[in-house]
């Protein structure tokens, strides 16, 4: 006879499904996960430790309190657990994770941004970054931070920025959600007057009218360019990501096509070599090259 | 017990057991009808007298101990475990035999067992089941597959025989994960179960195991069909919406900026 389980065993079991949760689908989760528990304190405590992983973890995008433009949840842009930068609008915005909008909003500090020179190149990747966007996600969010060397004045320096770029597509009404996520760490190094990039591209997506099934895909890619002036930089990096996305687009449509008559064949064939369907009423033909020695008869 | 199968359908699929073990030891007065209508990957023992794997499900399940459909003993050893009439285990056996055949069509591989039980109702039922590992480190014949696992649950229900005519009625279910991982493309995985269902009036003339072995194998047919193209290509559609594939981007040059 199972045992009870402890408080602390609850709260894992509630925010292990509440992180698992495919994307745009946390709040129904947590309705149904509050549901099984049964215990509103357990329930409470799960979803306030989980919900901000999830947020951050799914770069979330949240309406500004003014409604004058959207913030994402990162983990680059947290200044605190309930407080994100906005680098665009140099806004610093409260957050209710479990509720998933924006509750206050105040404009940041100095310390909070990045120096001018820092400044100089967000800004012209992050212009960048949203031309490029707008073309290729028609629902897309992108946001530029400074995750390293954000008060280095002048050039001398190594500092990095990362591009984050998130478009979610939820249509819970034909049971169908998706996300895309590229995070791109831009390394500048003023030693080697080089700028290295890494990409991590995260695509999902669920389906789930009458069944499960669930695309989890991920690939990693590495590219540098020359160190130039901001613009200049800013137009070479976002050439990068563009073409290493595209290809990346280009391989998941050829995985798709590869599915049908390869892939899915290793699992299962739609026909046997044959050709033909299977002769449920005359197996004989096959008992030469079977260990099978008697003969099978049709039972009743 | 709604909410608990909402939660089912969410979970990646991969990680389905974790959910299950999950969900059990929170409702655990729920406990079997959790079992009978969640599906999970497949569990298989080796029968210890002839060397040959078996499956496991809760059809042939009794207490902790499972019947392999080879020896017909339990394992581990259960006195006065259920057993299914000599006749009916003579149809059992059987339908092991063809239903490996036709395993080895379909999946050139993979590991099946049949088990067949009396219900209450003067007819019976059957279950069949299919495992493949279809990794390159498995079963994979063409190694494409990292990794990859199909498991099939058939059960089929016989009503009994009136005048030359039997009622069938089957629900099958599918569970199946696929990974591919290359340079290019990085990690490609693709999960998911369904569940359908098929009833159908048969003259027995040809015997019940030409009549189930039909039904299985046209639903199974369909499952995998509708896997490929309905239930995949739902993603593949969702991935061309957030970003659609667009020869129109124009890599921009330093000099040729739009001013």
């Amino acid at each position: 006879m199972a045992e009870e389980l402890t408080d602390k065993q609850k709260i894992e079991i509630a925010k292990w499904f509440l992180i698992n949760s495919p994307p745009g689908e946390i709040q129904y989760v947590a309705k149904d996960i509050r549901s099984v528990l049964k215990d509103d304190n357990a329930y409470e405590t799960a979803a306030s430790e989980s919900f901000p992983l999830y947020n951050k973890s799914h770069l979330i995008c949240l309406q500004l309190p003014d409604r004058s433009g959207d913030v994402l949840v990162t983990s680059f842009s947290e200044i605190d657990e309930n407080e994100y930068l906005d680098p665009r609008t140099a806004q610093v915005v409260k957050v209710d994770h479990v509720k998933q909008v924006c509750t206050e909003m105040r404009p940041a500090n100095d310390e909070e941004l990045p120096s001018p020179y820092i400044e100089e190149y967000r800004c012209a990747l992050d212009a960048e970054s949203i031309k490029y966007i707008s073309e290729a996600y028609p629902k897309g969010f992108t946001s530029v931070y400074c995750v390293s060397g954000k008060d280095v004045e002048e050039p001398g320096s190594d500092f990095e920025l990362v591009i984050v770029i998130s478009a979610a597509r939820h249509s819970p009404q034909n049971f169908c959600n998706g996300s895309w996520r590229s995070i791109w760490n831009i390394e500048f190094k003023d030693d080697l007057q080089m700028v290295e990039v890494s990409g991590r591209m995260q695509v999902g997506a669920h389906y789930f009218e009458e069944g499960n099934v669930q695309l989890d895909a991920k690939h990693e890619c590495r590219d540098s360019t020359i160190f130039q002036s901001p613009d200049d930089c800013a137009i070479s990096l976002i050439n990068i990501i563009c073409h290493h996305e595209t290809e990346y687009l280009t391989s998941l449509q050829a995985s798709y096509s590869n599915l049908p008559d390869t892939t899915f064949k290793d699992l299962r064939r739609k026909l046997p070599v044959t050709r033909t369907l299977f002769p449920w009423h005359n197996t004989m033909q096959f008992s030469l090259t079977r260990d099978i020695t008697r003969e099978l008869g049709i039972g009743k | 017990m709604e909410a608990a199968m909402g939660l089912m359908r969410r979970i990646p699929p991969k990680l389905t057991e974790t959910a299950l073990s999950a969900l059990l030891s929170l409702l655990p007065d729920h406990s079997s009808d959790l079992l009978s209508q969640v599906d999970q990957p497949l569990q298989v023992l080796c029968d210890v007298d002839c060397g040959k794997e078996f499956i496991l499900c809760e059809y042939n399940r009794d207490a902790d101990s499972y019947r392999s459909p080879w020896s017909n003993k339990y394992h581990p050893p259960l006195e006065d475990g259920l057993h299914p009439s000599a006749d009916l285990r003579k149809l059992e056996i059987e339908a092991n035999d063809i239903f490996a055949i036709y395993r080895d069509q379909y999946y050139e591989g993979g590991i099946s067992s049949v088990y067949m039980w009396e219900d209450e109702n003067e007819g019976f039922v059957g279950c069949f089941l299919i495992k493949k590992d279809g990794s390159k480190s498995g079963h994979g014949r063409r190694g494409n597959l990292q990794e990859g696992a199909w498991d099939a649950i058939h059960v089929i229900e016989v009503g009994p025989e009136e005048e030359g005519i039997a009622h069938y009625c089957l629900t099958s279910t599918v569970m199946l994960s696929m990974t591919t991982k290359d340079e290019s493309s990085g990690i490609f995985n693709l999960s998911g179960s369904i569940r359908r269902q098929m009833s159908m009036d048969l003259s027995v003339a040809e015997g019940h195991l030409c009549n189930m072995g039909r039904m299985i194998e046209e639903l199974e047919g369909k499952l995998r069909n509708s896997l490929d193209q309905v239930y995949f290509g739902k993603t593949k559609e969702m991935v061309c919406t957030l970003r659609p594939p667009s020869e129109l981007l124009q890599m921009r040059l330093p000099d040729s900026r739009d001013v």
